[in-house]
C-alpha cells in the first residue's frame, strides 16, 4: 500500500473541500454524495487499496473516442489507480454519478493533477460528469446502477482463476439495491465463493427522487444480503475507525459488502435544510447559494469562495 | 435425402473448448437444451453455472473477459437480449469484450411462442455498435461457429441451431464470406439460417420451370460485405428477395435494402419473413407456412417478381422435414 503523508481524514476533508469549491463555481453539483462518502473514498485510496502508481498523465488527456475496432488506442481510465498487475487491488465506482467525489478523491491522494478536476465535465474532456469507461479512475461503465457488482463478481472469479492475490472492490450506492441486478450479482458470488469480492456501501437513504423510504422502501438490507449469501458488516460511515475493523470481519466463501451508514449532509449542515432533495445540489436563488457558501466554508474550515467571476 | 445430424453443437463446443482454460462455458440453467451437459459432465472446472439471472450472467461474463476469459454464454436467443440488454450494452458490448454470445432458437425455430422466439434479435444486434453477428443455416456451420466465434476480437452474436440439423454444406462456416449456392441470372435470393434449406426446397421445380435463381446463404451478418452483395444484384434481371427467420425490420431484408439504397441500385425487392407480427406457439413447419417463410412463399414472390405463375405447388417441391416434438435429441419439447 502506499504510504500517504497525509491522514485519511484530511484526504476526506480534502475532497469536501472540493467538490464543495466546484459545486459553488458552477452552481450545482454532486455535493451530497460528497458528504456521504469522503470517508469511504478517502480510506480505500489512502489505506485500505493495493494499488500501483498511476499509469496515465496526471493532468487528463481529452476523449479520445470510443472502443471500436478503428480505435486501437483507446484505453480506460484504471491507470489512475495504477496498473492491472495481479497483485493489485481493482476498483469501481458503481454509481457512476459519484464521479465528482471519486475525481477529487483522486486529486487529494495525489493521483490526477488539481487541472483534472476543472476538466470535469467540459465539452471534449475525458473527466466526464458520469464517469465513463475512460475517465480517470475509472475501468467499466457504471452510469446504469445495479451492474457494477456482477462485473466485479465476474473479474473476481477471473482472476481468483489466474491465481493473483488481487481483490476486486465495487464502491457501491443503496439505492442499487432496488435493482435486482444487484440481488442476482451477491447469489451468484456467493454460490460460486466468491471471497476476493469486497464492497463498500455509501448507505446515505437518499435517491433521485428523494428519501428512499418514500421512493421504494427498501428493508434491512444488511439481512437481505446476508440470506443471499454475503458476509455483511454495517457501521458508521464517517467512523474509520470503523471502517478499518469491518475490513477484518472473516467472510470466506462469500463476498463481503460493508454497509456505511452515511449522512447525506454530513460536515456541510446547511445542506440539510435542503432534505430530501440532495441528489444533486442547484442552488435555488443566488441569495441561497452566497449563504450556503458562507455557511459550508466556514464549517469545512476555508474562507468562501469566489464565484463572482 | 439431406444427412441429419443430432446435437452437432455439443461436439463442437466441446472440441473447441475443452482443455482450453481461457474458454468458460456459461449457462442460465438451459445446460442441456444448449446441448452443454456433456461438457459440463466433462469438464466441470470450465463451467460455470449462473442460474436464471441473465442480467448478472451477462456483467458477470463482462468481468470475466476483462480477466481475460473468452466466456460462452449459452441461453435460448431471446433471454440473452431482450431481459439483459443494457448489460449486453455496457458490460459486453461498448468496452468490445470477448464474450461469444450464443442464442439457441432463432425465430420460430421453437413452439414456445413469443416468449421463447427470438424474433428481432438481428435488428437489435445489427444496431449496436461493436457487434459481430453470426448465423448457422446446417449442421456444418453450427459445427464451426465456435471457432468463428473466437476468432472475432470483440463480442459476438450467434444464432444456433440445436437438435437434429440438416448437413447442407461441406465446407465451415468463414467469418466475413457468404456462400454462393446457385449462379443464375433471373432473380436473386437471400437466405440465412433456416431459410436457406427452404430455399433449397424450391430449386428443383423452379429450374423445372425455367427461372435462373442465384442464391445467396449469409452467415455472417455483421459486417457484411456490401460490394459483394452488389455485384450479385448487377447479375440478375428481375430483382431480389429475402427471405429470412425473423422480423422484416432490420433483419437481412432491410440490411439488403439499405445496401441497394446506399448505392442507388434500383432493383424491385420483396422481403419476406415475419411481417410486423408476433408469433405463436406450433411446429417449425407450420409457423414458416403460416409465416410465409417456406418454399411455397418464395416461389410466390418469385412468381409476382416476374409476372409469371409456375403453378409450382406443395407436392412440386422437395420434402419438408416434420420434426418429432418430442425427440430424444432435444432436451425438451421447446
Amino acid at each position: 500500500m502506499l504510504t500517504n503523508a497525509r491522514s485519511t481524514e484530511e484526504v476526506a476533508l480534502g475532497i469536501r473541500r472540493r467538490v464543495f469549491e466546484h459545486t459553488i463555481r458552477n452552481n450545482g453539483g454532486y455535493l451530497s454524495q460528497a458528504c456521504s462518502a469522503a470517508e469511504q473514498l478517502a480510506w480505500l485510496y489512502n489505506e485500505e487499496l493495493n494499488l500501483g502508481a498511476p499509469t496515465l498523465p496526471m493532468i487528463p488527456k481529452p476523449f479520445a473516442g470510443v472502443p471500436s475496432a478503428a480505435n486501437p488506442l483507446y484505453h480506460t481510465g484504471a491507470g489512475y489507480n495504477g496498473p492491472a498487475a495481479p497483485e493489485y487491488d481493482r476498483l469501481f465506482i458503481a454509481p457512476a454519478h459519484y464521479a465528482l467525489v471519486a475525481y477529487a478523491t483522486l486529486v487529494e491522494v495525489g493521483r490526477m493533477a488539481p487541472e483534472g478536476l476543472e476538466m470535469f465535465n467540459r465539452d471534449g474532456s475525458s473527466v466526464e460528469m458520469i464517469g465513463a469507461e475512460h475517465s480517470p479512475g475509472m475501468e467499466v461503465h457504471n452510469g446504469t446502477l445495479g451492474i457494477g457488482l456482477s462485473t466485479g463478481a465476474g473479474l473476481a472469479l477471473g482472476r481468483r482463476r489466474r491465481g493473483e492475490p488481487g481483490r476486486t472492490w465495487v464502491f457501491m450506492s443503496d439505492g442499487e439495491v432496488q435493482e435486482g441486478q444487484t440481488w442476482e450479482a451477491v447469489q451468484a458470488a456467493a454460490h460460486h465463493g466468491i471471497d476476493n469480492l469486497m464492497a463498500i456501501m455509501d448507505v446515505n437513504d437518499q435517491q433521485c427522487d428523494g428519501a428512499m423510504a418514500s421512493v421504494m422502501e427498501v428493508g434491512d438490507i444488511a439481512a437481505k444480503f446476508r440470506c443471499f449469501g454475503a458476509a455483511c458488516v454495517e457501521i458508521d460511515g464517517h467512523d474509520l475507525s470503523a471502517m478499518r475493523d469491518a475490513v477484518a470481519e472473516p467472510h470466506e466463501g462469500r463476498p463481503l459488502i460493508i454497509l456505511a451508514r452515511t449522512s447525506p449532509h454530513h460536515a456541510m449542515a446547511a445542506l440539510g435544510e435542503r432534505f430530501p432533495r440532495l441528489h444533486y445540489v442547484r442552488f435555488k436563488s443566488e441569495a441561497e447559494r452566497a449563504r450556503m457558501n458562507l455557511s459550508i466554508a466556514a464549517e469545512l474550515g476555508i474562507a468562501p469562495i469566489d464565484y463572482s467571476h | 435425402m439431406v444427412e441429419m445430424v443430432n446435437r452437432p453443437y455439443a461436439g463442437a463446443f466441446e472440441a473447441h473448448a475443452a482443455g482450453n482454460p481461457e474458454i468458460l462455458c456459461l449457462s442460465g440453467d438451459l445446460t442441456s437444451s444448449c446441448e452443454i451437459d456433456g461438457f459440463r459432465d466433462r469438464h466441470p472446472e470450465q463451467f460455470l453455472s449462473l442460474g436464471m439471472a441473465e442480467q448478472n450472467m451477462m456483467s458477470f461474463a463482462g468481468g470475466l473477459a476483462l480477466a481475460g476469459f473468452r466466456p460462452f454464454i449459452h441461453t435460448f436467443g431471446v433471454f440473452m437480449y431482450r431481459r439483459p440488454y443494457d448489460q449486453l450494452m455496457a458490460s459486453v458490448a461498448y468496452p468490445r469484450r470477448r464474450v461469444r454470445l450464443m442464442g439457441f432458437l432463432p425465430g420460430i425455430t421453437t413452439p414456445g411462442g413469443m416468449t421463447h422466439q427470438a424474433i428481432e434479435d438481428i435488428a437489435v444486434m445489427r444496431s449496436i455498435p461493436n457487434m459481430t453477428i453470426l448465423e448457422t443455416g446446417d449442421a456444418t456451420e453450427v459445427e464451426g461457429i465456435c471457432a468463428a466465434a473466437d476468432s472475432i476480437d470483440g463480442p459476438v452474436w450467434c444464432r444456433v441451431l440445436r437438435g437434429s440439423v440438416p448437413r447442407l454444406f461441406s465446407t465451415p462456416l468463414k467469418v466475413g464470406q457468404m456462400r454462393v449456392l446457385s449462379e443464375g441470372s433471373d432473380i436473386l435470393v437471400v437466405t440465412a439460417g433456416i431459410t436457406t434449406e427452404e430455399a433449397l426446397r424450391a430449386r428443383a421445380a423452379l429450374a423445372r420451370a425455367g427461372v435462373s435463381i442465384r442464391h445467396l446463404h449469409l452467415s455472417t451478418i455483421k459486417p457484411f460485405d456490401a460490394a459483394q452483395l452488389l455485384d450479385h444484384i448487377g447479375s440478375v434481371r428481375h430483382g431480389v428477395i429475402t427471405l429470412e427467420n425473423h422480423v422484416t425490420e432490420g433483419g437481412i431484408g432491410s440490411l439488403v435494402a439499405e445496401t441497394m439504397a446506399d448505392a442507388g441500385a434500383g432493383r424491385r425487392l420483396i422481403r419476406l419473413g415475419l411481417r410486423d407480427t408476433y408469433a405463436h406457439g406450433g411446429s417449425r413447419p407450420y409457423l414458416m407456412r403460416y409465416y410465409g417463410l417456406d418454399a411455397l412463399a418464395l416461389v410466390g414472390a418469385i412468381e409476382t417478381l416476374m409476372g409469371r405463375s409456375f403453378g409450382i405447388g406443395e407436392a412440386d417441391l422437395d420434402g419438408a422435414r416434420v420434426e418429432d416434438v418430442h425427440s430424444l435429441v432435444k432436451a425438451e419439447a421447446l
